[in-house]
Parts: C-alpha cells; sequence; structure tokens
C-alpha cells in the first residue's frame, strides 16, 4: 500500500491525532479535555498556516 | 497557612504505594496503545486513545514510512528507535513482519516515517496517563 497525502491534509491528520492524545492525557475532566484538544488543534493549523506564510515571504 | 504548605509539600513527596494496577496498567498500555485505559474502566478514552495512535502508526506505515532498528549508530537513528519502540506491540509487530523497510522515494514518505514516531511517542504519553489514573492522581 502506498499512501500519498498531501502536506496539508498530512498536517491536519496529524493536528487530529495529535490534539485527540493532548486533550485526554493533560487535563482531568471531559470539559477541559475536549476544551484542549481544540486548543492544541487550532495551534497546529494555526502554526501551518503561520509557517506556510513565514516560507513563502522568504522565498520572495 | 504554613502548616497547610509544609503538609502540602509533604504529600507530594511522599512515595505512592506500588499496587498491582500501578505497573500493568502502563505495561499493558504501552503494549496495546490505550488497553491501560480500558482496563482501568475508561472506556471512551482508552478507544479514542487507541484509535488514534493505532491509525497514526498505520498511517506512516501506508506512506512507506521508515521503521527504525535499534542498532542504527547514528544519534538521529537512536533518538528514531525511541520514538518507535512507544508504539509497544504495533513495533513488535512491524518488526516481526518486516514492514516499514522502504526506501523513502517520496516527500510525504518522510511524514510517514514522523507519524511512526509521533504515534510511538504519544504512546508514551499515554501509558504515562494510565499510570497516573492507576494511582490516583488522575480521576
Amino acid at each position: 500500500m502506498n499512501l500519498q497525502l498531501s502536506h496539508f491534509s498530512a498536517a491536519v491528520l496529524f493536528a487530529v491525532f495529535a490534539s485527540i492524545v493532548f486533550g485526554i492525557t493533560q487535563r482531568s475532566t471531559s470539559r477541559e479535555q475536549i476544551r484542549y484538544g481544540l486548543y492544541c488543534f487550532v495551534m497546529f493549523v494555526g502554526g501551518v498556516f503561520v509557517a506556510g506564510w513565514v516560507m513563502w515571504m522568504l522565498r520572495r | 497557612m504554613g502548616n497547610s504548605s509544609a503538609r502540602n509539600k509533604e504529600a507530594a513527596v511522599t512515595p505512592q504505594p506500588v499496587t498491582a494496577i500501578s505497573v500493568v496498567a502502563p505495561a499493558i498500555g504501552w503494549l496495546i496503545p490505550g488497553a491501560g485505559h480500558l482496563i482501568q474502566k475508561r472506556w471512551i478514552r482508552g478507544l479514542l486513545l487507541m484509535v488514534s495512535i493505532v491509525t497514526m502508526f498505520l498511517l506512516g506505515l501506508a506512506m512507506q514510512g521508515r521503521v527504525y532498528r535499534p542498532n542504527g549508530g547514528d544519534i538521529l537513528d537512536i533518538l528514531g528507535f525511541i520514538g518507535d519502540v512507544g508504539g509497544g506491540g504495533l513495533y513488535i509487530l512491524t518488526r516481526a513482519m518486516d514492514w516499514g523497510q522502504g526506501a523513502i522515494a517520496h516527500a510525504t514518505a518522510d511524514y510517514g516515517t514522523k507519524y511512526i514516531i509521533v504515534a510511538g511517542l504519544l504512546n508514551f504519553i499515554s501509558a504515562a496517563d494510565a499510570y497516573h489514573i492507576a494511582i490516583g492522581k488522575k480521576p
């Protein structure tokens, strides 16, 4: 099997799975876990966009 | 106030008693991702951890990611091995079946290698969390 994802889809999938594990392991109550998981996901994906723009500016 | 602070510090350094579950939960959690939570009846958490870590590891393999061996020699290979071995049973199965030996031929294969390493590292965190639940540090 040879799965070829785009850079963006690979980064988003990575963010989904890592955020779930971070949310569950780093907080105690269900509400906090969901909030922290969403926070991690937003930071991961936000970081992808920021890094993308930085690379675009460096390339110009 | 001062006494309360001293008591808190004392409680923080008091060693937790070693129970069977505090040894078994992280061990089985390492071997089978999420199982450390499942044996403590944290069904939803355990299933979510299992699905996340196993899927991440398998996606890494499907992307032709590389699985590191213990005798890599290079320091980065050794660090990669430490990450990979966190996958527990998944790593053992992968080595037994001789998967993950493909040469990295395209950019996303490197993502695959990172997926496998991070899945292992996340499983270490998951096993530590199972231990914290077992000793009563976390609900």
